[in-house]
């Protein structure tokens, strides 16, 4: 059978090349795209390559960038431009495959096997879509070209910006094995930490574990990324677009301020649930769990979940979830300063459902009629035209991150 | 090099395509496009933005034209 022949092509700083781009003057300087430091969220979002040099990183909050590089310029991100060139890239990408996968706004992984006849032309295409971005869109990416999603995702982080790297079975283990391995997909700090203690260190360690030992350690996840290590990952290029995978819905916030009490907790978990539920019913969806993630001011957080009776998209529903998950969570050893909340065993919301004798039912078809009348209010008159009184108390901590913020995590496993 | 937006002119051709006839330029005056001698998707890094460039002959001189998520702009030095 023909190898598989998988591009990933991941847009260099994005947000902060779309910027430079569009406004030469602060091309020569280094440049951050970030929230406002005046409102809530004062984070990073990305950092041209100048910036980068001065140690600025991506998440880091705006004061921690400015210490690094006082000389730091700040831009407002402009979410409608970055949608608009996402969309340009995929064009490009749909004149070589349609099996296109968005893997966030900006990176996409391509299956071009079926147009490959021989084994440069993996290599070639690569050259040509980052030239053609390069030429058409004035911005610049990253082209991994291999086997596999993951290997050509590894690729494509190896050598920035600009530029084409090709993984192939027979040199992956000496291209990649010798990487940390919180570099490979799907290890984040949680699991980096959970293989460290157990000696793994780099991604060739992991490799050479046995997947039993991994299951132990991991579970099934263990096993997972033993494949992925070994170059065994044989999960298919899907034809997706960026707005269309939701496996789930969230929305997080980092706070203009510390939070030290439930009560301004409770706020801000009914504005993320608000977004949340508006964000569920404009796609026709319900869900079932309720996921929350909490950090506190040295940035170190946790991640807690819990399940419904019903399948919901009640801002009231997913944030007495939220709060009740948060109480059983939180012991205030540090103050609030990010909070996320998330929905997922995601339904159509039209689906039938097993209602008890035991529930007010009467209860909640009022609150599902309440809050779609607050969704036509708001659609004609604005999000800020009807509030719950308890988001007007608090205008720091009010929000609206369903049209403020279009950019939704994605997962890998569809 | 200046990015100069501008006043366009333009026909929809029965191919479909959109090609400037004529633009305003600053001084209030309206040049005319003799011929369009490329078109195709670029970005001007010198002006700052992308979309479809028109490399144009105006008055016997270059000039590049820029259509960008629906406004034209002109390089201009």
């Amino acid at each position: 059978m023909k190898e598989k022949v998988i591009l990933h092509c991941d847009l260099n700083n994005f947000y902060a090349s779309v910027e430079c781009l569009y406004n030469p003057q602060i091309r020569e300087f280094p440049v951050a795209v970030c929230g406002s430091p005046e409102e809530r969220r004062g984070i990073v979002l990305a950092k041209n390559q100048l910036a980068k040099k001065f140690g600025v990183t991506t998440g880091e909050p705006i004061w921690q960038s400015l210490q690094k590089c006082p000389k730091l310029i700040l831009v407002r991100p402009n979410f409608e431009l970055y949608l608009r060139f996402s969309g340009e890239a995929r064009e490009i990408f749909s004149r070589y495959t349609s099996l296109v996968e968005a893997f966030g706004i900006d990176e996409c992984w391509l299956d071009i096997t079926a147009i490959c006849k021989n084994e440069r032309d993996g290599e070639r295409f690569a050259y040509e879509i980052k030239d053609l971005i390069k030429e058409e869109m004035g911005v610049t990416a990253s082209v991994g070209v291999s086997f596999n999603k993951i290997f050509a995702k590894l690729g494509s982080d190896m050598k920035k910006p600009d530029a084409v790297t090709v993984i192939t079975r027979e040199g992956f283990q000496k291209q990649l094995w010798g990487l940390p391995v919180n570099e490979l997909l799907y290890v984040g700090r949680s699991t980096n930490k959970k293989l460290q203690r157990a000696g793994i260190y780099t991604i060739g360690d992991l490799a050479q574990a046995t997947p039993t030992f991994l299951k132990t350690q991991l579970g099934k996840w263990g096993e997972t990324l033993w494949c992925f290590a070994n170059g065994l990952d044989e999960s298919p290029v899907h034809r997706v677009e960026y707005e269309q995978t939701i496996k789930g819905v969230g929305n997080s916030m980092t706070l203009p301020r510390d939070l030290h009490n439930e009560e301004d907790v409770k706020t801000t978990m009914l504005v993320l649930a608000e977004s949340v539920a508006r964000r569920l019913r404009n796609h026709g969806l319900k869900g079932k769990t309720i996921q929350i993630y909490v950090r506190d001011n040295k940035l170190s957080g946790c991640e807690r979940q819990g399940m419904l009776e019903k399948t919901t998209n009640s801002s009231y529903e997913i944030a007495t979830k939220a709060m009740e998950l948060f109480h059983d969570t939180w012991d205030w050893h540090l103050p609030v300063r990010a909070v996320g909340v998330r929905v997922t065993g995601i339904c159509p919301d039209d689906e039938y459902v097993q209602i008890s004798f035991l529930d007010d039912e009467g209860q909640r078809q009022k609150r599902e009629k309440l809050e779609s009348a607050i969704d036509r209010i708001r659609d004609r008159f604005g999000h800020y035209s009807i509030q719950r009184a308890v988001l007007i108390k608090d205008k720091d901590l009010s929000a609206n991150p369903v049209e403020e913020n279009v950019i939704h995590p994605v997962s890998y496993f569809r | 090099m200046r990015k100069v937006f501008v006043d366009v002119t333009a026909k929809f051709t029965k191919d479909g395509c959109l090609e400037p006839i004529a633009f305003m330029w600053e001084n209030g005056k309206k040049y005319e496009i003799d011929k369009i001698l490329d078109i195709k998707k670029a970005a001007s890094l010198k002006a700052g933005g992308h979309g479809i460039r028109y490399l144009c002959k105006v008055r016997g001189k270059e000039v590049v034209i820029f259509l960008d998520n629906g406004k034209w702009f002109v390089e201009a030095l």
